[in-house]
This record gives structure tokens, sequence and C-alpha cells, in this order.
């Protein structure tokens, strides 16, 4: 007699995903990303180090289109990590565990992220970036 | 052969042979990160459309005092170093994660350590560079 196929447990792409779910694998993928990000931060380190020309060249690179989107998901991933942080920081304080009020600050991290991020960018694009120059 | 008893050894440490140092480590990274990434994002926002010697500027700029400290260079290499640490506690539990084979997971994570080190290093040097020809 051939043996049953076994059960298999639902999956990734079976689940219907929660806004917890989401965010903590979101948070993941942001934290490997601002990794590859501080690539970026020794670049611009190094670049202002070592003169003028090499800082043009950095900064050639960060005005071009890819460089702005790069540099948004940078933004985006940033405050994402930061704002899903403190709540893993206050989850493991005790504060907000309940998975209704998890849900809605679930939420609440994914619209706040992108406000600071497209909001950062706006003061940029406006002109009300440069204050520390 | 050790002296000591197996109860002994792992007390407090468990199947990590670590116990909670390196949940602890997370823990405080991520605190100290709260403010200093702040710091920063207000640092950047504040060089958008700078030109090189503005952004040697800010990060030389002293503070007037009896001594004088480049608090923002001060910061910027802490805001490195501990994200630096963060970031490598980080990998840690993807590798751990995700990657099921002994040997791949000990090359992973000396490849990991000495990529960061490789980067810490670079930008510490620039900072200090940097202060010292502004």
């Amino acid at each position: 007699m051939a043996p049953r196929a076994r059960p298999l447990s639902p999956h990734m792409t079976i689940y219907r995903w929660p806004v917890t779910m989401a965010t903590s694998i979101t948070h993941r993928l942001t934290g490997i990303a601002l990794s590859m990000g501080t690539l970026l931060l020794a670049w611009w380190l190094i670049a202002a180090a070592s003169g003028l020309e090499a800082y043009q060249t950095f900064s050639h690179v960060a005005a071009s289109w890819p460089g702005q989107v790069v540099l948004f998901g940078f933004t985006w991933s940033l405050a994402f990590h930061l704002l899903n942080g403190i709540r893993h920081l206050a989850w493991d304080m005790g504060y907000g565990f309940d998975v209704p009020t998890a849900n809605r600050t679930g939420w609440l991290v994914i619209v706040l992220s992108v406000l600071l991020a497209a909001g950062a960018f706006a003061l940029a694009y406006a002109g009300r970036g440069g204050f520390n120059a | 052969m050790s002296m000591e008893t197996p109860l002994h050894r792992v007390q407090g440490l468990g199947a990590s042979h670590s116990g909670v140092k390196h949940f602890w480590r997370q823990r405080m990274t991520a605190a100290a990160l709260v403010p200093l990434s702040i710091w920063f994002a207000w640092a950047v926002l504040g060089l958008v459309g700078a030109g090189e010697a503005q952004v040697l500027g800010f990060i030389a700029r002293s503070l007037n005092g009896p001594v004088a400290i480049p608090l923002n260079a001060i910061l910027l290499g802490a805001f490195i170093v501990i994200l630096l640490y963060h970031m490598v506690l980080g990998l840690q539990m993807v590798v751990d994660d995700y990657v099921h084979h002994n040997g791949g997971k000990i090359f992973l994570m000396l490849f990991i350590r000495a990529g960061t080190f490789a980067v810490g290093a670079v930008s510490l040097y620039a900072l200090l560079t940097i202060c010292r020809t502004v």
C-alpha cells in the first residue's frame, strides 16, 4: 500500500499575511539593506577625506537618479528599522504585546516610516535641507 | 579535562553557550542607536547639497570651550562603531537562522566580521583624517 501523502504545514505563500508577520520580515530585510548601506556611509566619509575630486565623484553618483533611488531606499529602511526597533524594545519591556495593539502599532510603523522618508526627501527637494552646511 | 561540573558549566548559559549576552547586547546597542540615528538623519539632511568644504567643516567643527571638542566627529564615530556592532549581532541571527551547515556558518561569520572590521577601520580612519586636516 502506497503511503498517504503527509500533510504539509502551510508556508509563506499560503498564509494570509498578518501585519505583524509583514513587519517582522521587513525588519530583517531592512536590517540587511542597512548593512549594505554602511558601505555607502564608508564611501561618503572616505571620499570626503580624499579630496575634492573624490568627493565630486561621490556627489555625482548620489545625485544621479539611480543614486537617489538607492538613497531613498536607505532612508526608508532606516526610518522603518528605527521605528520598528522602538516597537521591539517596547515589547521586550512588556508593553503592547497583545494582538490588537501589535497590529495597530504595526500599521503605525509602516505609515510613519513612509511619511518620514518621504518627508525627508520633500524637505531636501524643497531646498530646506543643507542647514548644517 | 575540565574540573568543572557539567552543572556549573551550563549554569546561566543554556544551549547557545553564551547565555543572554547576544540578546542583551543587541538590545543595548539598539537603545543607543535610537538617539544616534535620529542625530545622524538630522546631520545628513542638513548636508544635502553641501560641497566638500562644507561637509568637512561640519564633521570637524569644534565646540568652543576650554577644550575644543569635535562633537560631530565624535558622534559620527560613536554612531558608526555602535551601528557596526549592532549589525554584526543582527547578521549573526540571520546566519544562525538560515545557514544549517556548520562550516558555512563559520565561514560566513568570519566573512561578515572581516568585512565589518574593514568598513569600521576605513570610516574611522577617514574621520581622523578629516579632523587632522581641516
